[in-house]
């Protein structure tokens, strides 16, 4: 998926966003990103070069793609550089054809009023395994609750629902699932829904 | 006991001093969540919540069944609540359609997306009211509710679970009349929140029982990353009504209710003052709302995404900040749903406010958070 692609169905459809301003959009020609969030994804990519891939530049959205080294260098500057202060959500997106698990987290704001609208999404991957053996396996990332103490419940919820252990999170256990739980972490793709 | 555990599972040790005791699942203090308090003679020293006994599995439904089909279980985390838990997902899928919605949907919208939250704050201060022994507190807003759920009733057909926001719009047109009927029990509703102040939110009692316990501070109300009235009772001016305006909130004037106390008082005055903040935009968006017009687009039977696309929209509910994440692959089911839910977000707050409190203090602390164990769940 290449930035010039998403620029240009971002920009297609500005009728999409139902929260936009309704005087701006006449205005926006399309091939024209955001400004404000292209000053941000400039910075990231000024910073840290080809290490990161920038994944769509939307309003009030900016997409940020990176790999398993790299993101906790990353965050670190997201929150020191640009001045987001917490995560309001850690998704994680299994992905069997590529053989990767996605973990998505969307980082937000409180402090600086500038970035009260902005959600900046960071993804990365971790390889997927087979069979999996969660937290024995080679199914792992970077914690980043050292950088965003809130991403603590998300980390353990991606951790027993996706299988992919955190390293550096003080506090790996599980927190949903039962106990007993002795089956493949529920969200993957393969595991099926009975009568389905 | 040399044997290795499965992952996830650890063993803690006996202390001579400190006592662990379960409160809940079944406990009704807990709600449907199980906390794992270590007392100290009458002091909590650590606490653990461990939620998941309500778990449906919500995202995992949401992968097999299509993105109208998803509507009616994609309500059921917080039944009182149901447009707010919708809107979200609702505004995510029109975007992956690019849909435009009609204006007057906008305005029905924003209408019941207010008197859910009021619905819902009134359950939630019900529950509060009688875990805090007030029993007056219990009666009064379990009956003051049933305005608003009326009018809800004449919107959709249902008292709860309404299932009334559709990709495109709303359901159904409002009644005839509604208007009026409408600006009248609003009226009368906040006549009657009013009056809670004199029996419960300066009742001394309660003010002796939840002044400065279980005090969140403002730096650390932003690195926990809590959010909704736990957040701006913590003094961060934060509502996505007015941050990140969608739909017609931007043609509104809404005001922001934040107080600096950070304790248990004012996590459960907030609440409160939102309800009155709903009733004025209710009664601004009867007026600014264009008599007539289409409701709803029509779409086709099974709509689909372009491609592969994701998107992230949020919403301000009852308990703060829902966000909608959905990844499509251009296919009549989402990829991959997730909700992130201020109730989930605002339990982290909770083993830290517990640390230090006295035991009995439990309740006004848990109960102040919010929290809806079974939108945490999922």
């Amino acid at each position: 998926m290449s930035t010039d692609t998403k620029q240009v169905t971002a920009d297609e459809k500005p009728a999409a966003k139902p929260a936009a301003k309704p005087a701006a959009k006449p205005a926006a020609k399309p091939v024209e990103l955001p400004a404000f969030e292209k000053s941000i994804s400039d910075k990231v990519v000024e910073k840290f070069g080809d290490k990161i891939e920038v994944e769509f530049v939307k309003e009030n959205r900016v997409g940020i793609k990176v790999s398993r080294d790299d993101v906790h260098d990353v965050a670190e500057f997201i929150r020191d550089g640009l001045n987001y202060d917490h995560v309001e959500s850690v998704s994680g997106v299994d992905y069997p054809q590529d053989k990767e698990i996605e973990v998505v987290y969307h980082i937000g704001s409180y402090s600086d009023s500038s970035l009260a609208k902005q959600i900046l999404v960071l993804a990365t991957r971790a390889q997927r395994e087979d069979n999996p053996i969660p937290g024995k396996d080679a199914t792992k990332l970077p914690s980043l609750r050292d950088i965003f103490y809130s991403v603590e419940f998300h980390e353990r919820e991606v951790f027993e629902m996706f299988g992919v252990y955190f390293t550096g999170h003080p506090d790996n256990r599980r927190l949903l699932l039962p106990e007993d739980w002795a089956d493949l972490p529920p969200l993957r793709k393969d595991f099926a829904i009975k009568g389905r | 006991m040399t044997a290795e555990l499965p992952p996830g599972l650890a063993i803690q040790k006996v202390d001579e001093r400190i006592m662990t005791l379960n409160v809940g699942p079944q406990h009704p203090g807990s709600g449907h969540m199980r906390i794992i308090v270590q007392i100290d003679g009458d002091y909590i020293v650590a606490c653990d919540p461990d939620p998941g006994y309500v778990h449906r599995g919500e995202e995992k439904m949401a992968e097999y069944r299509n993105y109208i089909t998803n509507i009616p279980h994609l309500e059921r985390p917080v039944i009182h609540d149901s447009c707010n838990v919708l809107y979200p997902y609702v505004l995510g899928v029109e975007e992956l359609l690019g849909i435009e919605v009609p204006e007057r949907a906008k305005y029905v919208r924003v209408i019941c997306s207010e008197l859910n939250r009021c619905i819902y704050t009134m359950y939630w201060l019900a529950i509060y009211g009688i875990f805090l022994g007030h029993s007056t507190m219990f009666m009064w807003p379990a009956g003051d509710r049933e305005l608003l759920i009326d009018l809800m009733e004449k919107i959709s057909g249902a008292r709860v679970t309404h299932a009334h926001f559709v990709p495109g719009g709303v359901r159904n047109d409002l009644p005839p009349n509604f208007e009026e009927v409408c600006l009248r029990q609003v009226n009368y509703f906040e006549k009657r929140i009013k009056e809670y102040a004199a029996v419960f939110y300066d009742n001394p009692i309660l003010i002796s029982r939840t002044q400065d316990t279980g005090v969140l501070s403002r730096e650390d109300a932003i690195r926990l990353g809590t959010t909704g009235s736990v957040l701006r009772a913590s003094g961060v001016d934060y509502d996505l009504r007015q941050k990140e305006p969608y739909d017609v909130y931007e043609e509104l004037d809404v005001h922001s209710n934040v107080m600096k106390e950070g304790d248990s008082y004012a996590r459960s005055k907030v609440p409160w003052l939102d309800m009155m903040e709903s009733c004025n935009i209710i009664r601004q968006a009867l007026q600014k709302m264009p008599k007539s017009g289409s409701v709803r687009v029509k779409l086709k039977p099974n709509p689909k995404g372009k491609g592969l696309d994701s998107v992230y929209k949020r919403v301000e509910s009852g308990r703060g900040s829902l966000g909608c994440h959905i990844v499509s692959d251009g296919k009549v089911e989402p990829y991959r749903l997730k909700m992130s839910v201020g109730s989930f977000r605002n339990l982290i707050a909770l083993p830290y406010l517990l640390k230090g409190e006295k035991l009995g203090n439990m309740p006004s602390v848990y109960w102040s958070l919010n929290y809806w164990p079974v939108e945490a769940d999922r």
